[in-house]
């Protein structure tokens, strides 16, 4: 099955172009056969290959495809297998095979049905070959890959003016991360001459001291220069300040999408990446806690703009954006495998709620304000219970898989001793359940808000769409039981997430083995606090949204707090701030070189070489009379010029 | 006693002098084309002043190249004239402008 490897990426990418190029001829039921069948045998090859790779004694298991070579340069096209990529490939497989399924019913009735499965097939595709490629240039084709399918699916409904903005918007903003991670994989290429992780980070092992000592470029060592390149590089992809402001666009795309692309999978690519990278981040620690700094101030900022927003997938969005930043705090404490356990819950717990929210939206005939929701429980049980769940789970509810991941992240950032970003952790903590279950009273509990003709079609979603809720849920519930912290097992290691990436993170620094520095009284709690903050937030919310009295409540609040709720509500005027600071005078240059330099001085100069031309014709055709006496005049004055000049020269 | 040279020459200046003026100042194509036969020959009566001045021949067939050129010519222009004429009945070149820009 392993020998398959190869056909995991390639069948999804078959299936967009099967449908991209002939699906025109097939009829609907085809279009969904190749677009759920690609990603499905992906799904089931996935699981043959994890089968026996965990089986086998092998740390990792590699398929080399070809050699690309241009000159000095040779790449090998080749596949990965290891504990790491392992798990990613599940969660891209899993989760993207249930998304399509789910995409199915939501797009039913959707123009340009096959189109939005050939994007979504070649995404799956780019991102497999993200996650499945054994250097960095194979992983940023695939990072290029589903930045052009992010931007394509945002873009999807182009007719509408916001989405193709948002969709160019994140493209954009995407390249600028890409440019810092292209100045990293250069400086790495020129230093080791390779970019296969295998040998990079072997030479690296044999001589840490070579990237660590002297200074390579702005001021860092090489390590520490590569690490920063890297995690701008992410900071773009898995939006992180300051490149998180085109996330929350991004939800102009269908549902789905957001599901997978914006949640689940793309946006993890940055934490994957880290993670893959821990050799290198490992040797730069001064990067590192920048990582933390950057991971923690942008989980409690995107948590604090989640609480105002009344579109409901923005809160998801800014949910997203926060979970994120979660993740990169532990990833930059050094806490590896808690950063790819929580990407792992976070895939199951937000694919469903934001296929929770498709749902609703899919109900609510596309109205996406929860002003307008309400008492939605009693229409749509199942959206309703799969929605609680998801909610629960990442608020952290104990026994629930966000639970466990979240305390391994806060656990990691007090064994590290770094209290300050712990203390930001809990208390995002606190803010996620407070507006997660805000977005869920104000959605399923209290009386419908919107019109009768919405009140009239409101329905529960077909099977298509609630099977994969149901399996999504009991992964948000039951995901986090591969991750048992040691202080909860009585004693067990039941951690079997963290020793199955004991392989791929190579150099413990301390702080993985952190356990042995806070005691288990100590550890118990931290933990009691921080479902005591979750309780807290999910009690406030409650109390305040929990009746239908929520709206009032809430304004309520932003009456008292004008100043707070207006920064909250306008997401503290970042994007303003980004397009007065950057926008503006970049328009404003390519203004002035379009106007001036552009249409002025070069295309003045080509039309007055032009004018200068017609000038001398309009002058020159009055010698031309048409009269010969005239010409015969001028042909003898020319002849008494040339007689002068050859007699009195 | 021959003649000087310089008196040909003369008398070739004025002819050819004539003939310019004639053919930039006369309005019927034939003048025009008498003029022009003029200066030809005003030419002609230099290369051969200047043949017999230096004992050559060269001069003098050069004039018999000259006197076949201005008889083709002249059949030539005379059939164009001929054809304007029948055209428009007229040969004042004055009148000749179609070909201007």
């Amino acid at each position: 099955m392993l020998g398959l490897l190869w056909l995991i990426p390639i069948l999804p990418f078959a299936g967009a172009a099967v449908n991209g190029l002939l699906g025109k001829w097939f009829p609907k039921w085809l279009v969904t056969f190749v677009a759920l069948a690609a990603p499905g045998a992906s799904l089931l090859i996935a699981l043959g290959c994890l089968w026996e790779f965990s089986q086998g004694t092998a740390l990792t298991y590699e398929q080399a495809l070809y050699m690309w070579t241009a000159g000095d340069l040779n790449i090998p096209v080749a596949f990965l297998l290891d504990h790491l990529s392992a798990v990613m490939l599940f969660i891209v497989t899993f989760v993207g095979f249930l998304i399509h399924v789910y995409s199915a019913g939501y797009m039913g009735h959707e123009e340009g049905y096959r189109r939005y499965f050939a994007y979504l097939n070649l995404f799956m595709s780019a991102m497999l070959m993200l996650v499945l490629g054994n250097n960095y240039l194979v992983m940023f084709v695939g990072w290029e890959g589903v930045g052009l399918c992010s931007y394509l699916l945002i873009g999807f409904y182009y007719d509408q003016a916001f989405p193709p903005y948002a969709g160019k918007k994140a493209f954009i903003v995407n390249r600028i991360g890409d440019f810092a991670f292209l100045v990293g994989m250069f400086a790495l290429f020129a230093h080791f001459g390779s970019l296969t992780y295998k040998e990079v980070f072997a030479k690296i092992a044999a001589d840490p001291g070579a990237v660590t000592g002297a200074p390579y470029a702005l001021g860092l060592p090489l390590a520490s220069f590569i690490a920063l390149c890297f995690f701008v590089g992410a900071m773009g992809k898995s939006a992180q300040i300051p490149l998180y402001v085109w996330l929350p666009d991004a939800m102009a795309g269908p549902t789905p999408v957001s599901a997978l692309i914006h949640a689940a999978t793309m946006v993890t690519a940055g934490v994957y990446m880290v993670v893959r990278s821990n050799v290198i981040y490992q040797l730069a620690p001064g990067v590192s806690l920048f990582v933390a700094i950057i991971g923690a101030a942008t989980a409690i900022f995107a948590a604090s703009i989640g609480i105002a927003q009344t579109d409901i997938k923005k809160v998801l969005a800014y949910s997203t954006v926060s979970q994120l930043g979660y993740m990169f705090l532990a990833a930059g404490l050094g806490a590896y495998s808690a950063a790819l356990f929580h990407v792992m819950t976070h895939a199951f717990f937000k694919a469903l709620l934001f296929l929770g929210s498709g749902s609703v939206i899919h109900a609510m005939s596309g109205d996406q304000d929860m002003d307008h929701m309400g008492g939605l429980k009693k229409y749509m049980p199942s959206t309703r219970w799969t929605y609680l769940i998801g909610a629960a789970a990442i608020a952290g509810v104990p026994l629930l898989s966000g639970f466990f991941s979240k305390d391994e992240i806060l656990h990691s950032a007090a064994a590290s001793g770094h209290w300050l970003i712990w203390l930001v952790g809990l208390i995002t903590a606190g803010l996620t359940a407070f507006y997660m279950f805000r977005s869920y009273f104000l959605t399923f509990e209290g009386e419908f808000r919107g019109t009768h003709e919405q009140e009239h079609h409101l329905h529960e979603s077909p099977a298509s769409m609630t099977v994969p809720l149901w399996i999504l849920a009991v992964g948000a519930v039951f995901a986090g039981y591969v991750g048992v912290p040691k202080v909860l097992s009585l004693g067990r290691d039941l951690n079997w997430f963290h020793n199955w990436l004991e392989p791929v993170i190579a150099v413990p620094r301390g702080m993985e083995a952190g356990e042995h520095n806070v005691g288990t009284g100590l550890e118990l709690l931290l933990i009691a606090i921080t479902t005591l903050i979750a309780l807290a937030g999910i009690y406030v919310a409650w109390t305040n949204y929990g009746d239908n009295k929520g709206l009032a409540r809430g304004q309520h609040w932003a009456a008292r707090l004008p100043v707070l709720h207006r920064l909250l509500l306008n997401k503290w005027y970042v994007d303003e701030l980004y397009d007065w600071v950057i926008v503006r005078p970049l328009a404003a240059t390519a203004r002035f070189f379009w106007k001036v330099v552009d249409t002025f001085i070069i295309d003045g100069a080509i039309n007055a070489g032009a004018f200068l031309t017609e000038l001398t014709g309009d002058v020159g055709r009055f010698s031309t009379t048409g009269n010969v006496r005239n010409y015969a005049l001028y042909f003898f004055l020319g002849v008494l010029v040339l007689f002068y000049w050859i007699a009195f020269r | 006693m021959s003649v000087p040279i310089s008196w040909y020459l003369l008398l070739s200046a004025v002819l050819f002098a004539i003939g310019a003026i004639g053919a930039l100042t006369r309005r019927n194509g034939i003048s025009i084309f008498l003029s022009i036969e003029l200066m030809l020959n005003a030419a002609n009566l230099t290369l051969v002043a200047y043949a017999r001045q230096w004992n050559q021949h060269t001069g003098q067939i050069i004039v018999f190249f000259v006197m076949a050129v201005a008889a083709a010519e002249a059949a030539v222009g005379l059939a164009l004239f001929i054809a304007v004429f029948r055209q428009r009945r007229t040969i004042d070149v004055n009148r000749m402008n179609l070909l201007q820009g």
